[in-house]
C-alpha cells in the first residue's frame, strides 16, 4: 500500500464538524430509545419528562444549539492507519485545533480547567481533548468520539474484583454503582461497562462502551444476555426519568471486554446521561 | 400546573408540595460550584456578599454561550449535591429557593426545614427547551468565572417540579 498524505486541516475540519454535529443532533439510537421509553413509561411525571427531552432534541436540531449546556470533555478513540502521513502539522495538534474551533465557533460550553486541584482556571477553548490512538494497518483514520458531561461522569466507578467474585460479583458491582448514582446522572442513563484488562484498560473499555450505539449488542451471546439482564434489573430500581420515579432508569447497557490476568477481574462502570452524544467518522 | 412568581413569599412556599409541577416567572440568580465556594468563604469570614441572596431563588447552572440573537445559550440544571457543602450557610443567610437536579443530603434538608426553603428540580439535559423561558440575562458577580459567574435570569414560565418542599417531603426516587 502507498503512503497517503493527509493535510492537517482536513483533520481539524473533520473533528470540528464531528463535535458540533454531535452536540446539536442526537443519534437515532438514543432518540428511538427515548420515544420507546415515553410509550412504556407508567409514571405520568416520567412520561412528561421524556416528552420534554424529545422536544428538547427537536429544538436543538432545528436551531443548531447544544442539546445540553454541558457539552462535555472531548474524548476520541482513533484508529490510525500506519500508511498515513500528516502534512503541515501534527495529528495531535490538528485534533486539538478542531476541538478549539468546534467549541468556540459552535457556541459550545468551555468546561475544561487547567490544573485539577490548585488553579482550576478555564482553558477557554475546551482543550485538551483526550485522545486514545491505536495504530492499525491501512491508509485511513477512523475516529470514534464522544463529548462526556460530568454529571454522569462523576457517578462512574471502578473495582478490582478478583476471580472468585464470579458473575454474581460483576452484576452486584454494576447494579450497586447505578443505584448509588440514583437520580443524579440524568436518567434514563446509558451504562457503559468494561470488564477485564488492567485497571486503566477496564476504564477505557467502559468509556468506549458508552460510545457504542445502544441498538447494538455485544457480539458474544453471553455478554449480550448480561446486557439485557442488567437493563431489566436497573429499570426495576424505580429512579425513572430525571430521577422523579418511573420504569425507565436506563435506556441501554453496553459491555465491552478484554482478556485479563489470572489473578484479576477488573470491572469499570462509566455512566452516561440520556444525552449520550457519540459519533463516528472515517478520513 | 401551578404558576408561581418570584420573589417567593412564605405563604407561596407553604403552598408548594413535593411533586407539584410549576411554571416560575420573575427574577432569579444563578450560581454553581466555583461561585458557591467563593460565597461560602465570604460567609465563613463574616463578610459582605457581592450579591443579595436574601429572599432569592438560586439556579444551579452554567449556561452554554448564547448564539447571536439568543438571550442565553442552552441552560439546564447541574447536579445539586455538589452544592450541599455550602448550602446550609446560604440558607441561614436568607436564600429561599434552589433549582437544580438530583438528590440533596440530610444537612441540606434539615436546613431547608429550619429556614423554610423549597428545592425545585428542573429537567437535566432539557437545556435548549429550558432556555426558551429565560428572557434576559445579566452578570451580577464573578464575571471572571465565565459560565460559572453569578448571573441574574429574568424568566417566564420556567418549568420545574417541587422536588423537596419546605416540610422536607421529597419526590426524588430513593
Amino acid at each position: 500500500m502507498e503512503i497517503r498524505k493527509i493535510n492537517s486541516s482536513v483533520i481539524t475540519d473533520t473533528v470540528k464538524k464531528l463535535f458540533m454535529d454531535m452536540n446539536y443532533f442526537i443519534g437515532e439510537d438514543i432518540l428511538t430509545a427515548l420515544k420507546n421509553a415515553e410509550e412504556t413509561e407508567i409514571s405520568p411525571t416520567g412520561k412528561s419528562v421524556l416528552a420534554q427531552l424529545i422536544e428538547n432534541h427537536k429544538i436543538a436540531a432545528e436551531e443548531e444549539v447544544p442539546i445540553c449546556q454541558d457539552t462535555g470533555m472531548a474524548v476520541l478513540f482513533v484508529e490510525y492507519g500506519d500508511k498515513v502521513v500528516i502534512e503541515n502539522g501534527s495529528f495531535e495538534e490538528a485534533v486539538q485545533e478542531g476541538i478549539r474551533r468546534a467549541y468556540i465557533d459552535g457556541y459550545l460550553r468551555k468546561s475544561v480547567v487547567t490544573d485539577p486541584v490548585f488553579d482550576r482556571v478555564n482553558t477557554k477553548d475546551n482543550t485538551p481533548a483526550i485522545i486514545y490512538t491505536s495504530i492499525v494497518p491501512g491508509d485511513k483514520i477512523k475516529i470514534l468520539a464522544g463529548c462526556k458531561g460530568f454529571g454522569s461522569e462523576n457517578m462512574s466507578s471502578i473495582k478490582m474484583l478478583t476471580p472468585s467474585a464470579g458473575i454474581e460479583g460483576v452484576k452486584k458491582f454494576i447494579l450497586d454503582t447505578v443505584k448509588y448514582a440514583g437520580p443524579n446522572p440524568c436518567p434514563p442513563v446509558v451504562v457503559g461497562v468494561g470488564i477485564g484488562g488492567t485497571f486503566e484498560k477496564a476504564a477505557m473499555l467502559a468509556k468506549k462502551a458508552t460510545l457504542r450505539p445502544i441498538d447494538t449488542k455485544n457480539p458474544n451471546e453471553r455478554y449480550a444476555a448480561l446486557e439485557e439482564e442488567l437493563l431489566t434489573e436497573i429499570n426495576k430500581m424505580g429512579f425513572g426519568p430525571a430521577g422523579l420515579g418511573g420504569i425507565n432508569t436506563a435506556i441501554g447497557v453496553n459491555i465491552e471486554t478484554f482478556p485479563t490476568h489470572i489473578a484479576g477481574m477488573p470491572v469499570a462502570v462509566n455512566i452516561c446521561c440520556h444525552a449520550a452524544r457519540h459519533k463516528e467518522t472515517e478520513i | 400546573m401551578k404558576k408561581i412568581n418570584l420573589p417567593l413569599t412564605d405563604d407561596a412556599i407553604n403552598e408548594l408540595k413535593a411533586g407539584d409541577s410549576v411554571l416560575i416567572s420573575g427574577v432569579m440568580i444563578t450560581g454553581r460550584d466555583a461561585a458557591h465556594k467563593r460565597l461560602y468563604e465570604l460567609i465563613e469570614k463574616n463578610e459582605e456578599l457581592p450579591v443579595n441572596i436574601k429572599g432569592e431563588v438560586i439556579y444551579y447552572v452554567g449556561p452554554a454561550p448564547a448564539k447571536p440573537g439568543h438571550a442565553v445559550g442552552p441552560a439546564g440544571p447541574t447536579s445539586s449535591y455538589r452544592m450541599d457543602k455550602y448550602t446550609p450557610a446560604l440558607l441561614d443567610r436568607g436564600l429561599k429557593g434552589m433549582i437544580g437536579k438530583g438528590a440533596r443530603n440530610q444537612e441540606v434538608i434539615d436546613s431547608m426545614i429550619k429556614n423554610h426553603v423549597v428545592y425545585f428540580a428542573a429537567i437535566g439535559g432539557a437545556a435548549a427547551l429550558i432556555s426558551k423561558s429565560i428572557k434576559k440575562v445579566e452578570v451580577l458577580a464573578y464575571e471572571d468565572l465565565g459560565t460559572e459567574a453569578i448571573y441574574q435570569f429574568e424568566v417566564e414560565d420556567f418549568p420545574a417540579i417541587v422536588a423537596i418542599d419546605a416540610q422536607g417531603n421529597s419526590v426524588l426516587a430513593k
